[in-house]
């Protein structure tokens, strides 16, 4: 089954032509990695997919890209409830300056939950997913922004599966992490993909075998090639991507 | 190559104490002017001072009616200027796009922030007291100060909404909130610091301000009991006491009690958000 699929998506920002009639197809609670060398358009892509890119001016796009099926560009779809379906975790941790329960609880709250102990719960239960719960228990009222990096973008995983989505994005959730962090967070994904479809996009290719099932190749704003993450890594289909895995550019 | 007069490391140190100068300077120069004012002003200053009508035009007694009288001119400026200017600074820094109209206001701001206080104290005159029939009011002079207010409360809080980061907005939209929720949930939490400090520079530059509701408060010297009646505010009746040559002490005294004010609500509200601060970025 596949949870998303995209089909010959073209993005411009103003006149430049920024990704090139883009098909992949992201299947079902599984690990898919997007690499290529920066400004190859895999951030703006991950983008798409949750319509973060509405907010930026002189962005528009053709093709489609179906959630479970329906169009997430349909003019019916709304996009605050598309947003609760597929979220979505940063290149730099941003918790919100508030405390550790109210960063988790934030989109609760927002999505309409109001009772204080389902609420509690569920900050509770997330924070155990994102195995962080022990770390914060005793200072669940202390602002978030006291905490490491690697505790921060912990954090904002744990405030991205609170709501309980089907997909999570994640644009270089590493980038801004110390190697122990970035294992932690590495161990975090391989937990989370028997509940959730994950898409995460790396700079760095030993993360992509580490925690990928699938991976696309990006290259100047087009994917070059799609497929099972071992067996690109192995035997690239095309000279670029052999090029570029093998370190002879990027 | 050309010749080095003064070499790097001097002139680190030169320009050091250049700027240590002006830093010393300046507040030595506030400290000699409140210290100034306290000194002669102190004295005057007792209970009936505080607590009493004026007697003899001002030249005995207290200042009671003008302690009210400021307090609530000043609090009509800030309940109509805080929500305008927050409001417009919201819309111009998260809603606008950079256009000619977003352009246009904020040069009328700019404008507006600019204009003489006295010629404030004009159109007052024509517009609140006559043309609106306010008559010569608190209320009247609480709106004109409302006006001079309102630019130093919409740039201060443009300034702090544009400052909060986009990733906490990109964060709080990812999550499904709407663009108000983001606004009303992180980004005005996140600002409020910076909103706060803007409002009070603004009911700073309201509670001082002589010469705008000279025209339009009346001068009445008794208790004012609602904001529709006439008052006189503490630096217009500073302003009486001293150009009228009525008592230089008590002019002096007025001085420091307005001072007294002004520095009581800066620093009660300078506490409060350092706390705030505090806990919202756990330092």
């Amino acid at each position: 089954m596949n949870r998303i699929e995209v089909e010959n998506l073209n993005g411009y920002f103003d006149d430049a032509h920024i990704l090139k009639d883009i098909n992949i197809k992201i299947p079902n609670n599984s690990v898919t990695a997007l690499i290529g060398p920066s400004g190859c358009g895999k951030s703006t892509f991950i983008r798409t997919l949750n319509r973060m890119n509405d907010l930026i001016s002189g962005f528009r796009h053709d093709g489609a890209v179906y959630l479970d099926g329906a169009d997430i560009y349909d003019p019916k779809i709304d996009v605050v409830d598309l947003r609760k379906r597929i979220g979505m975790v940063f290149q730099k941790p941003n918790p919100f300056p508030k405390s550790i329960f109210d960063n988790v609880a934030y989109g609760l709250k927002v999505h309409g939950i109001t009772e204080k102990d389902i609420i509690k719960e569920r900050v509770e239960e997330s924070l155990k997913a994102a195995a962080l719960w022990d770390e914060v228990k005793e200072k669940l009222d202390k602002s978030a922004m006291g905490l490491s990096g690697g505790q921060q973008q912990r954090l904002c995983i744990a405030r991205t599966i609170a709501i309980e989505p089907e997909v999570i994005l994640m644009d270089e959730p590493c980038s801004a992490l110390d190697p122990i962090s970035t294992t932690k967070i590495e161990d975090l994904i391989h937990k989370l993909k028997n509940d959730y479809t994950i898409i995460i996009v790396t700079h760095n290719m030993q993360q992509a075998t580490r925690v990928s099932k699938h991976t696309s190749f990006f290259l100047h704003g087009e994917i070059v090639e799609s497929n099972l993450t071992e067996r690109m890594f192995l035997e690239p289909e095309d000279k670029r991507t052999e090029d570029y895995i093998t370190g002879r550019f990027g | 190559m050309p010749f080095k007069i003064i070499s790097p490391k001097n002139a680190q140190r030169i320009m050091k104490s250049v700027f240590w100068a002006s830093g010393i300077i300046t507040v030595i120069i506030l400290i000699i002017i409140i210290g100034y004012i306290l000194l002669k002003g102190i004295p005057a200053i007792n209970l009936e001072f505080l607590l009493a009508n004026p007697s003899d035009s001002g030249r005995s007694g207290g200042i009671a009616p003008m302690i009210v009288s400021s307090l609530y001119v000043t609090l009509v400026a800030g309940i109509v200027a805080t929500p305008l200017g927050v409001g417009a600074a919201i819309y111009l820094s998260e809603y606008a796009s950079e256009n000619r109209i977003v352009k246009f206001i904020r040069f009328g701001t700019e404008t507006l922030a600019s204009i003489p206080s006295i010629v404030f104290g004009l159109f007052g005159l024509s517009f609140f007291v006559i043309f609106l029939g306010m008559g010569w009011s608190l209320l009247s002079g609480g709106l004109v100060l409302a006006l001079m207010a309102l630019p130093t409360i919409f740039q201060v809080a443009e300034v702090s909404i544009e400052a909060v980061p986009r990733s906490y907005r990109e964060g709080s939209l990812a999550l499904g909130s709407t663009k108000w929720e983001t606004i009303y949930r992180v980004v005005l939490p996140a600002a409020i610091p910076g909103i706060t400090t803007g409002i009070i520079l603004g009911m700073a530059r309201a509670i001082s301000e002589a010469a705008a509701i000279l025209f339009v408060v009346g001068s009445a010297l008794s208790m004012p009991i609602s904001i529709f009646d006439p008052g006189r505010p503490l630096p217009l009746h500073l302003f009486v006491l001293a150009s009228e040559g009525i008592s230089m002490d008590n002019a002096y005294g007025t001085a420091a009690v307005l001072v007294i004010l002004l520095l009581i609500i800066t620093v009660l509200t300078n506490t409060l958000v350092e706390k705030y601060q505090k806990k919202m970025m756990g330092r």
